[in-house]
């Protein structure tokens, strides 16, 4: 586009933006501080997944956006629009043609492969915030690997509820060293971030933190031996590809309780449907 | 003022530092794992050209270098086309290094902060040939094996640095063109 | 089907933002507002947007006041992501405020000073009457002038300093951090803070500034000085090595006395809080300047009890751009993360209701 670098950002910002990648990548689950920038999409609609993307993205890529696990929904439109435009790269809504996904909130349902990269929209980096909401505080916590606070609050969710109340957001070990956010996908999610082929890339722009799951890395949800984790999904056939597999979204259809479920994941089903 | 060098830097800086960028990206994610990142860089003698790249790719006047002695016919170019400012070995935030430093001479961030861990490039004869390793840990799936012509000394090297985890170096091996990285989370044991 | 409703998103925010386009622009009966009207008569919203963009430039500030509608936070949102793509040329040499070309300047704590009072173009003693006058706005008066130039104005501060009242002080050393190339650690130092203040949302500021003088940190502030009128903005371009003038800005600049207690190895003195702001933005400035020593409790020894005496917490909540932006990203679509939670209650009911049945 004319009067801005290819992809936006200019190649300082880019340069700093990989240095942080790059250590992110030696420090699985390890928030790096980066000097995030003001993004021209308001914090919160995903500029530091932006900031990871433009700092990754090349001539070549082909991108693909998700929110909510579907190409269409406006934000994921407002997002491909703006790369289209200021790095004239191809995008794509086909999670197998996608060189590079940006998402919020999913992770796709067709296994990703070693030379994908997936890139996380994070609203808020810091695992344990809930528990001590000084950042300061928390990374000395991180420093320690001192992370009793978040068994002690699964324990008395189940004590107090009989399961764990997480239903998002799920706390994970990276690497069995660093606590971390795996940014707000639903818990089903979680088995996915395990032993993934892809890279997977996490960007908190208000929180201007970076971090990386590696290829193959071990990643484990919190949980314990007498209650181990266990993902969830609503008990249904998608309305649309029938499956019986894929994370549902729950759509009224009236008000008088009717409703249908059809699959959160946009190419997956059109892929099963067609 | 600093000398003007002889050799330009990138041909097209804006793409091609992008395609060197995402060549070392996977090297870091893929530990062991051999990548070119710029095939056609020119840099001055006896620079490896991977590590040219690599310094041309990362490094600016909000990084450090530190040079060994050996590579100061490469000064001006680095000095030039990267801005980088040289700092003492401890705190530089790049080390471009002849042979195999003391880990202990090296910064390795802190508990809090173990990013600032320095990026260790060290120039090898070969890759792909020599020392014979296995590697394992984040980014390897099992066990990969990897060699190259690693300096004396570098087993036990990557060993206390891997002990230090989270804190450490991450260390890019080159061998002309071509590079591999070690980050510090992984394990390396000499077959 | 209801389902096939939410496609066509890209439609939908092509049609949205053609609709914003129409709504801003209003009648079309009625004349266009130049930026040159927004600038010149709507100066304390520029001053304000400039503030919170960290950009000093009247013309862009009022481009974006139009453009956003009057929105200041949207303004100033709007000039900040344009300031992130500028690049930087250099850094300005300290301002010397001393050297002010004042047109305001006043003292709540000595009757007179050297250099005099000046009220200036305050609205400090107006009645808050709504001047009907104004529904036409024919030009006023020529406001008189002084007859004589003023004479030289030291800074209170400085006077204070001489006497040994006022805690000197320290002289920076190393270049001032700058927040929006690097990122907050925390304790931050006062560079960073001062920075984080001068840039923070003016409610915000007034309101924890507010929240000190109501006992939310013990301070007991006296307007030490704010003075307002031009600075000389110098830079010294490498290739000449001296220092040249680049032109001029309006500034108001605060410090706040509060007393301090000492300590076991300083004896009782005054410490001052500063504020420093574009414009002529007396509340800003002083609201800046009471957040300020708040945040030195705990560099003074001085208990931490409440809220605008953690730096973390103030500047962590300080910037609009940032609260705007995550206070309003909770409309964008969560559908995912709600249907989980959904399960979960259900899941938690269902075993609520079996668990009674038995």
């Amino acid at each position: 586009m004319k009067g801005y670098n290819f992809a936006y950002l200019d190649e300082q910002t880019k340069r700093m933006i990989r240095r942080a990648i790059l250590k992110a990548v030696a420090i699985p689950g390890h928030q790096v501080p980066f000097g995030g920038r003001e993004m021209p999409l308001p914090y919160g609609w995903g500029t530091g997944g932006i900031q990871v993307t433009a700092a990754i993205l090349g001539p070549r890529d082909v991108l693909k956006v998700i929110d909510q696990g579907a190409d269409d929904t406006t934000n994921a439109v407002s997002i491909r629009r703006f790369f289209a435009r200021v790095a004239g790269i191809a995008t794509t809504t086909r999670t197998a043609e996608a060189s590079v996904i940006q998402t919020r909130h999913r992770i796709p349902e067709t296994r990703l492969r070693a030379d994908q990269i997936l890139v996380y929209q994070v609203p808020q980096p810091e695992p344990l915030y809930r528990l001590e909401p000084s950042r300061a505080a928390a990374r000395r916590l991180h420093a320690l690997a001192e992370y009793g606070a978040m068994h002690v609050r699964l324990y008395e969710d189940i004590a107090r509820l009989g399961q764990v109340a997480i239903s998002y957001d799920y706390p994970v070990l990276v690497n069995r060293r660093y606590l971390t956010s795996p940014s707000p996908i639903p818990a089903f999610d979680n088995p996915k971030l395990h032993r993934m082929a892809a890279l997977q890339l996490f960007g908190a722009g208000r929180e201007k933190r970076i971090y990386a799951i590696p290829p193959y890395t071990e990643v484990r949800s919190l949980d314990f031996e007498d209650h181990p984790f266990r993902p969830h999904r609503a008990d249904a056939a998608c309305a649309l590809c029938g499956s019986r597999e894929s994370y549902l979204d729950e759509v009224l259809t009236d008000d008088r309780g009717g409703r249908i479920f059809v699959c959160s994941d946009t190419d997956y089903c059109a892929g099963r449907a067609a | 003022m600093n000398a003007i060098p002889d050799l330009p830097g990138f041909p097209d800086p804006v793409p091609d530092s992008q395609a060197a960028f995402r060549a070392i990206l996977w090297a870091q994610s893929h530990p062991g794992a051999i990548v070119t990142p710029a095939p056609a860089l020119i840099v001055p003698a006896p620079l490896p050209v991977a590590a040219g790249a690599l310094l041309l790719t990362l490094a600016d006047a909000d990084t450090t270098l530190w040079l060994a002695p050996g590579f100061a016919p490469a000064r001006d170019w680095l000095r030039f086309h990267t801005g980088a400012p040289e700092a003492p070995l401890s705190r530089a935030d790049f080390v471009l290094a002849e042979q195999l430093p003391a880990l202990e001479t090296l910064g390795t961030g802190s508990d809090d902060s173990p990013h600032d861990g320095a990026s260790l490039i060290l120039p090898v004869a070969a890759l792909g040939e020599g020392t014979r390793c296995r590697l394992s840990g984040p980014g390897i799936d099992g066990t990969g094996d990897f060699a190259a012509t690693l300096p004396p000394g570098f087993a036990a090297f990557w060993a206390a640095n891997h002990a230090l985890f989270p804190r450490g170096v991450d260390v890019f091996l080159c061998a002309g063109s071509r590079l591999a990285a070690l980050p510090r989370s992984v394990t390396l044991e000499v077959l | 089907m209801a389902y096939v409703a939410v496609k066509g998103g890209e439609r939908a925010i092509d049609a949205a933002h053609a609709w914003r386009a129409e709504a801003r622009r209003g009648d079309p009966a009625i004349p266009a507002l130049s930026t040159g009207q927004i600038a010149g008569q709507l100066g304390r919203a520029v001053e304000r947007v400039m503030a919170e963009a960290s950009l000093h430039d009247p013309e862009l500030a009022a481009l974006a006041i139009r453009q956003a509608e009057g929105d200041l936070i949207e303004a100033a949102f709007l000039l900040r992501a344009f300031r992130t793509t500028l690049p930087r040329f250099g850094a300005a040499l300290p301002l010397e405020t001393g050297r002010m070309a004042v047109r305001r300047r006043i003292s709540a704590i000595f009757k007179d000073v050297p250099g005099g009072q000046i009220l200036g173009p305050t609205t400090d003693y107006t009645h808050r009457l709504l001047d009907f006058s104004l529904l036409d706005d024919p030009p006023p008066p020529p406001a008189p002038r002084a007859e004589d130039p003023p004479g030289p104005m030291p800074r209170v501060a400085t006077l204070l300093e001489a006497e040994g009242l006022l805690r000197p002080e320290p002289p920076g050393e190393a270049p001032p951090f700058d927040i929006t190339r690097e990122p907050l650690a925390h304790p931050a130092p006062r560079d960073a803070r001062l920075q984080g203040l001068a840039r923070g949302d003016e409610g915000f500021l007034l309101g924890m500034g507010y929240s000190t003088q109501r006992g939310y940190g013990g301070s007991h502030p006296f307007a030490g000085e704010i003075r307002m009128g031009a600075v000389t903005v110098e830079i010294i371009p490498d290739e000449l090595g001296f220092p040249i003038d680049i032109g001029e800005i309006v500034l108001t600049e605060c410090q706040m006395v509060n007393q301090f207690h000492g300590s076991r190895t300083e004896p009782a003195s005054f410490t001052a809080g500063y504020g420093l702001a574009f414009g002529q933005a007396d509340r800003r400035a002083m609201a800046m300047a009471l957040l300020d020593r708040a945040m030195q409790a705990a560099e003074l020894g001085e208990a931490v009890t409440a809220p605008a005496q953690n730096p973390e917490f103030v500047l962590a909540h300080a910037d609009n751009i940032e609260a705007t932006g995550f206070v309003e990203h909770l409309k964008l679509p969560h559908y995912v993360d709600f249907q989980s939670e959904a399960e979960a209650v259900r899941r938690l009911r269902a075993a609520a209701r079996a668990e009674a049945a038995e």
